[in-house]
């Protein structure tokens, strides 16, 4: 099962491609469908290859997209950063 | 199941005045990139962000002040440190952070910086530098390198470029690092590291400009400039300042440079006017605003 999940806000993206071309574990790839600027978005190609890193969300240079760790069932102290 | 029933929201999102949201940066431009380093390192550097003062000067990376939802103060072209200085002195109390391009920082504002960095005024200066000015349509800048074209330089630059680390230096910033957009953990680190530092740093971030340098000089678009930093960026911490002039042809030599310790400007002055004055002398902390 996936540690970690990503999500896009397709309206945002511009299509630089920086998040699929530095996902460590390739997740990512661009659709060839438009957004509503004419932007191709990313979408999820293999969501249970995702590790959560955020660092699409470090990448993205218009907050479009990020990801986060899925907390383990029992273990809520894992994902500190969840809240607030 | 562990599925989520609050799927977070974009940790990036909390800084940022979302009525203004979608930016206006070019498609491939790293000044967002930054923005998530500078918000990332917000978060861990676990300021109090109603202390967290920033200041803009013109430009692409000058907008920065405008879609950060902080005390932020988008200032004349040219004078960021100025305001930033003045707002620093007024109330010692504020961390204030200096958010710029390198033509409002080097070009313009260029004596505002190294006057700052000579007193070690307590300020974190972030500088973007996508080689150009970009804003006003790709115009030779202080850091353009030698033979790039411009606007201005149709027949390639011939003015050699600022080496902005070790002008850093040589005016005493007492905090100096080079990032690309490419090295985002790093940079937010390095930015982390300047928020708790006391004294003047200086962080140089490379970024891309697809619209306004990469097309003109034939180099693709923002994600070819990323893979070329990818390539040839070497790390160097604590490089000597005098061996990492920026060359487009050779590596690109990112770390952190100096990490050093002088005097603060209020530490110094309440040092010499407490000497001289004695009990006369009322300290600026205890009667600033709060």
């Amino acid at each position: 099962m996936a540690k970690g999940s990503v999500s896009i806000i397709v309206e945002r993206c511009k299509g630089c491609g920086f998040c699929v071309e530095f996902c460590p574990t390739k997740v990512l790839a661009l659709s060839s469908a438009f957004n509503s600027k004419g932007y191709h978005p990313p979408y999820v190609v293999a969501p249970e290859k995702c590790s959560g890193c955020d660092l699409c969300g470090m990448y993205c240079p218009d907050f479009a997209i990020y990801g986060w760790k899925i907390p383990s069932n029992g273990k809520p102290g894992e994902d500190s950063e969840d809240e607030e | 199941m562990a599925e989520l029933e609050v799927i977070p929201e974009n940790p990036v999102e909390q800084f940022l005045r979302m009525e203004r949201i979608p930016h206006i940066w070019c498609a491939g431009c790293g000044i967002g990139t930054s923005v998530n380093c500078f918000a990332r390192a917000l978060i861990e550097s676990k300021v109090d962000l109603d202390k967290v003062a920033i200041v803009s000067g013109i430009g692409c990376t000058g907008r920065v002040a405008g879609y950060l939802k902080l005390d932020s103060f988008h200032t004349t072209h040219g004078r960021a440190i100025p305001f930033a200085t003045g707002l620093k002195l007024a109330n010692p109390k504020l961390k204030v952070i200096v958010y710029s391009g390198d033509g409002d920082l080097f070009a313009i504002g260029g004596n505002h910086f190294i006057h700052a960095a000579r007193r070690n005024l307590d300020l974190v200066i972030i500088c973007v530098n996508n080689l150009i000015y970009a804003m006003t349509g790709g115009q030779v800048a202080p850091t353009t390198p030698i033979s790039a074209l411009s606007s201005t330089t149709p027949y390639g630059c011939y003015e050699p470029p600022f080496n902005l680390p070790q002008l850093a230096e040589a005016a005493g910033a007492t905090y100096v690092a080079r990032w690309t957009t490419f090295h985002v953990r790093q940079l937010a680190r390095s930015m982390k590291e300047a928020l708790n530092k006391e004294g003047f740093s200086f962080i140089e971030i490379i970024s891309p400009c697809p619209t306004l340098y990469q097309r003109r000089n034939r180099m693709g678009d923002g994600l070819d400039a990323m893979k070329f930093y990818k390539q040839r960026s070497k790390i160097r911490n604590g490089a000597p300042t005098s061996e990492v002039a920026f060359d487009i042809n050779s590596d690109i030599i990112v770390g952190k440079f100096v990490d050093r310790t002088r005097p603060t400007l209020l530490g110094t002055m309440h040092h010499q006017l407490r000497e001289r004055l004695g009990e006369k002398y009322a300290c600026v902390e205890e009667v600033a605003c709060h």
